[in-house]
Parts: C-alpha cells; structure tokens; sequence
C-alpha cells in the first residue's frame, strides 16, 4: 500500500479496516530477522488446508456417502470423473502432507520453546488443531468405505466402548447403530465435510491471532519487543510481508514439487498413504490379516497396543485407552512442565537437548511400530518407547529446571 | 450513563437468572441434536432375531452367520475339541476359565463349554479387545503365534488367543471372553438375539 491512497481504498478503509489488517498482519508484523528454515511449516500447513478445502469440495461433488454406494462412488471418481482421480489424490495426499507438515511445525515449537511464556495460549491452540485434525483424518478415512475404513473406525469407536458403566451405550450413540453402517458412514461424512472444518478454520484464526498479539518466537528465543527503534519497530524485526512471504517463496514452491510427484507418482506410498487393503469393499464378517490405522496415527495406536497387562484390577484395554489419551493430554501441559529460564535448545543444558532428541526418535519409531504387525519384538519396543515418550514429558519439570544453561542475548545474534 | 442509585444486588440477582434461563434453554436445545445420535426405529428393526437350520453342520465345522451386523460363529465341536475344554492344562492358561464375568454370556452358558448343549458353541465373532473379528483355527498343531495351539480362535489385529469356548487366554489384549449371544434351539433350527420362545 503506497502512502497516496486511492480514492477506493479510502472509501473502502471507512467501512471496513482493509489496510489496517492488512497492515497488523502482513506489512507492518514485525517478525524477527532469524527465522530459519523450520518456520515454514505454519505456513505450509495453511496452504495444504486451502488444498484440503477445494479439492474436499470437489469431492463432495461426486461422492455418495452411504454404506452401499461410497465404495463405488469413489472408484467412479477415480476412473469416471474428469480428472477425479488427481483431485482424490491431491486430497489423500493432502491428509498424509497435513500431518507431516503439523509434526514438524510442532516439533520446531519443541526445539526452540516456542510454547513458553507468553506463547501458551498459540501452543493451546494449536494442540485443539492437531486434536481435531485427527478426528478429520480418521472420518475421512472412513469415507471410501474399504476394509481398513470399517475395521479402522470398528477399532477406534470400540475405544469408547472401554470406558467403564457408560462405554456400550456411548459406543452406540456415536454408532447410531448396533455396528457400524450407513448411519454412521453418514454422520461422519456430515462431521468430516461441514462441522470439523469449520471448527479447524476456527482454530486456525484463533491461532494466528494470539501469535500476532504476542510475536513470532525465533531459534535463539531473544524477546525482539526489548529492543524498538525510534517509531516503535523492534531493532531485530522485519516486515513478514515482503521478507518472509516471498523469502519463503522457494521453500513453498520445493513443497510443492515434492508434494506433485508424490500426487503424480507415488500416491499410494507403498501402502502407507492409502492401504492395500482399503482397495477391497468393507465387509463387516471378515477382518483383514494386519489392521493398523493410517501411519500418522501409528504413534497412538503402539501406545495402546503397548498395553497388554492390567494394573491394580484395571484391565489391558482401558488402562491402555487411558494412557493413550495421556499420551496426547501431556502435548496440552507441555507449557508448564517446562520449567527451564530459557526457551531455545540452543541455550539449554545438555539433559535437555539430549531429551528432544531422544523425543523425536521414540516418536518416529512409536509411528513406525503402530504400523506394523504386533509381534513379540515389536511389542517390546512398543514398550520401551512408550516409556521413553512419557518420561520425556513426566521428567521435563526436573531436567530442564536442574540443568545448567547458557545466557540468552539481548539482542538476536549476528551470524 | 450513571451508575447512581443502581441496586447491585437486584442486577446480579436478574444477571444470574437470566444465565440460568438461558442455559436450561440451551440444554433444552440440544437434546433434540443428541437424541438423533441414537439407533433409529430403522436400525433397531433391523437388530430382530435371526433363525439359522444347524441340521447339517458337521463336528469341527463353523458357520458363520450375521446378527446385529456382527458375525457369530456358530460351531459344531468334536468330542476331542469338547474334553480338551476341562483339561486342566487349558484351564491354566484361561484368564475366566469359569465364565465369571456375567457380562459375557446367558446365566444357560455359564458353564465349561459355554454353551446350551454340549457340542454347539454360538459366539460372536468380535474380539473383546477392540472388535476385530477373530480366525477359527480348530486344528492341534503347533501354530507361529501358539507352539502348544490345541484349537480355538486367534484374534489377527494384536494377537488374542481365545479356546474352543471362546475363553481367552491369560495375559492377552482382550480383557473378556469371547460374548455368548442370546439364543435358542429348536430341533435343528438356531434362534440368535432371543432366550425363549
């Protein structure tokens, strides 16, 4: 926006704030100057959302959700349908992007602190993002109706069935049925295309905002605002708009390379974006042989399998539905079971360096596990990583309190 | 606007009420919204009874029928598969060998073959660990899973082993043996989801 401002966009500026938001959050966000690579998956994440939103629209436009008609409506997309079978790849691939971008923008959150104070409410909201994401992810996966889509969400909805006294009757409420049928197929399909999107973008602006209230964090965790210049701009800050939409520019555009070969070559990624045997219409009397949820729930699903034992007369299947749900409530309380002075890895002591590390391991093993057949050995790891993850959470408030750490600069660090 | 002579008193009290009408109102709203979420008049038709001729079901064969949207395995078992079921070295191995927990089963299959008569074992097939359904593997042998197998079910999602019974065996992610259906038997004819006629 230039300062001569057009006779429109003064009229325009007089019944609604264009320039003003457009100033807050684009041209006028100061973001520090040392963002590095790992900050682009915020943005990464809202465009595979936009991706998400059209070409799930799109979907809609063919799709039939009933228990008789879902399978065949999307093998019709995929060979009928103009170019049906790129958008039904875009969005499956879409789903699989989702996630990994998610993973690796909450563990740069880990790496660099950015959860701390005053950043817990973005770090809040976020956790409500990747909540309801899987809840998206998992009804969308239900919607082609193949085998790993009933016996997934036949898996999954008996999780509720664990919870003691009210567990059946919860189960049939979210059934809607005595098993699962086309009443559930569409209530889901309801959820997945209007009500969890809805709720999603929601979050999304909820997140954005508190970011933009408080500021972006940065690898060296330096509080920019300490330090302003004469017009009241931090010293070590830059415009996001140009700097970082366009200095990110590249790393969009190599996404989308990546993202397009898989879509064109790769969209069934061996088996781990869309399963083998969800190529076979779901049929309620026959269980496929390995049934495991999609990959990005693997980490979840080898926590609950872990779980083989009772303890103190609660039995295997509820005490592991429970530390499944813990598994995720400690992502909530991560804010204030870090109870280090400083927020970036770089400035911590070396527990907790090695702990993060240790962290991001224990999870993609858990993730690669969760996929694989429950076999004695794997169930010994399942075992030993599970703890590794809890211990990583349960243990943070001592070693990031005890450990020695580096002082923080004032003033973001020159290269 | 001035806040002289403002009776704080009867402002919180008309606050309050107006918050507590309004959230009767709004618990009044959603149960509509909740209540759809229940089985329909439909879906519960469709739960009725079912009626399956068992006449020429062999010892050591399954039938598989559907009740409720859930398989339930009906076998005819051999006289070995029958006293294997008391042997005392199965009944070690057994996390409820008795069937004592009530959920599980009619008060008529509370017994050690879990059954109305002795030879038929009507069970749904749905794993009580988190309801996949489990493969009928009736031959002795020593199995990948099992080197001692001595016949019964083996649940392929994580593993569960149940017996001839459909009792499961200690130390496995199911909780519970396998759920006993109501049923009846009339001559040849099987009644699954009805205790009596």
């Amino acid at each position: 926006m230039s300062n001569s401002k057009s006779n429109f966009m003064t009229w325009l500026d007089h019944r609604l704030p264009v320039t003003n938001a457009y100033e807050k959050h684009m041209s006028k966000y100061y973001a520090p100057r040392n963002l590095n690579f790992w900050y682009v998956f915020g943005l990464l994440a809202t465009l595979v959302f936009a991706n998400q939103i059209l070409t799930g629209i799109w979907l809609t436009m063919s799709y039939v959700p009933s228990a008789d008609e879902a399978f065949r409506s999307v093998e019709y997309i995929m060979r009928d349908v103009e170019m049906g079978w790129l958008i039904r790849y875009m969005h499956s691939t879409g789903a699989s992007a989702f996630f990994i971008v998610v993973y690796l923008h909450m563990f740069r959150g880990i790496m660099y602190g950015s959860y701390q104070k005053p950043r817990e409410l973005i770090w809040l909201f976020g956790c409500l993002i990747y909540l309801v994401l899987m809840a998206e992810g998992f009804m969308g996966y239900v919607l082609p109706w193949g085998q790993m889509s009933y016996w997934g969400a036949q898996v999954i909805i008996s999780l509720f069935g664990a919870i003691p006294v009210i567990g059946d009757g919860l189960a049939e409420w979210i059934r809607g049925d005595f098993l699962i049928s086309t009443i559930t197929l569409n209530r889901f399909f309801a959820l997945h295309v209007i009500a969890l999107p809805l709720v999603l973008a929601l979050l999304i602006v909820l997140h954005i905002l508190a970011l933009h209230e408080v500021g972006s964090n940065n690898p060296d965790g330096v509080d920019i605002k300490k330090h302003m210049d004469e017009y009241g701009r931090p010293l070590d800050g830059i415009p996001f708009h140009p700097y970082y939409t366009l200095g990110k520019l590249p790393m969009i555009i190599i996404f989308l390379m990546v993202f397009s070969g898989v879509v064109f070559f790769f969209p069934e990624m061996d088996g781990k974006f869309l399963e083998y045997a969800n190529f076979e219409p779901a049929n309620a009397l026959k269980t496929p042989e390995n049934i495991h949820p999609v990959w990005y729930f693997g980490a979840y699903y080898a926590i609950l399998r872990a779980i083989d034992f009772s303890i103190l007369g609660i039995d295997a299947k509820l005490l592991g539905v429970c530390l499944m749900g813990a598994a995720i409530a400690l992502l909530f309380i991560l804010p204030w079971l870090d109870r280090s002075p400083v927020k970036s890895w770089r400035y911590k002591g070396m527990y907790s360096k090695v702990a993060i590390v240790v962290f991001a391991i224990a999870f993609m093993v858990l993730t690669w596990l969760g996929i694989q057949p429950a076999t004695g050995l794997n169930n010994l790891l399942s075992k030993i990583f599970t703890l590794i993850y809890f211990a990583f959470f349960l243990l943070m408030p001592f070693y990031s309190k005890y450990e020695k750490t580096k002082p923080v600069p004032e003033r973001v660090p020159e290269k | 606007m001035t806040q002289d002579g403002v009776n704080k008193g009867r402002r919180r009290f008309l606050y309050i009420a107006t918050g507590a009408m309004g959230a009767v109102g709004a618990v009044g709203v959603a149960t509509p919204f909740v209540r759809s979420w229940f089985p329909s008049e439909k879906a519960k038709a469709i739960g009725a009874p079912v009626t399956v001729d068992i006449s020429r079901l062999e010892p050591g064969e399954m039938r598989i029928t559907e009740w409720r949207g859930k398989p339930i395995f009906i076998v005819r078992r051999t006289e070995e598969a029958i006293a294997n079921l008391s042997s005392e070295e199965l009944i070690d191995n057994l996390a409820d060998p008795q069937s004592e927990v009530v959920s599980q089963q009619p008060e008529y299959a509370q017994n050690t073959v879990r059954s109305r008569s002795e030879d038929l074992l009507v069970i749904e097939g749905v794993c009580t660990h988190l309801g996949c359904s489990p493969q009928f593997i009736p031959s002795v042998e020593p199995q990948s899973f099992d080197a001692d197998w001595t016949g019964g079910f083996f649940c392929p999602c994580h593993g569960s082993r149940f017996d001839m019974a459909g009792r499961v065996y200690r130390g496995m992610p199911a909780p519970t043996n396998l759920v006993v259906p109501p049923h009846m038997i009339q001559g040849s004819m099987l009644t699954i989801g009805e205790d009596s006629a």
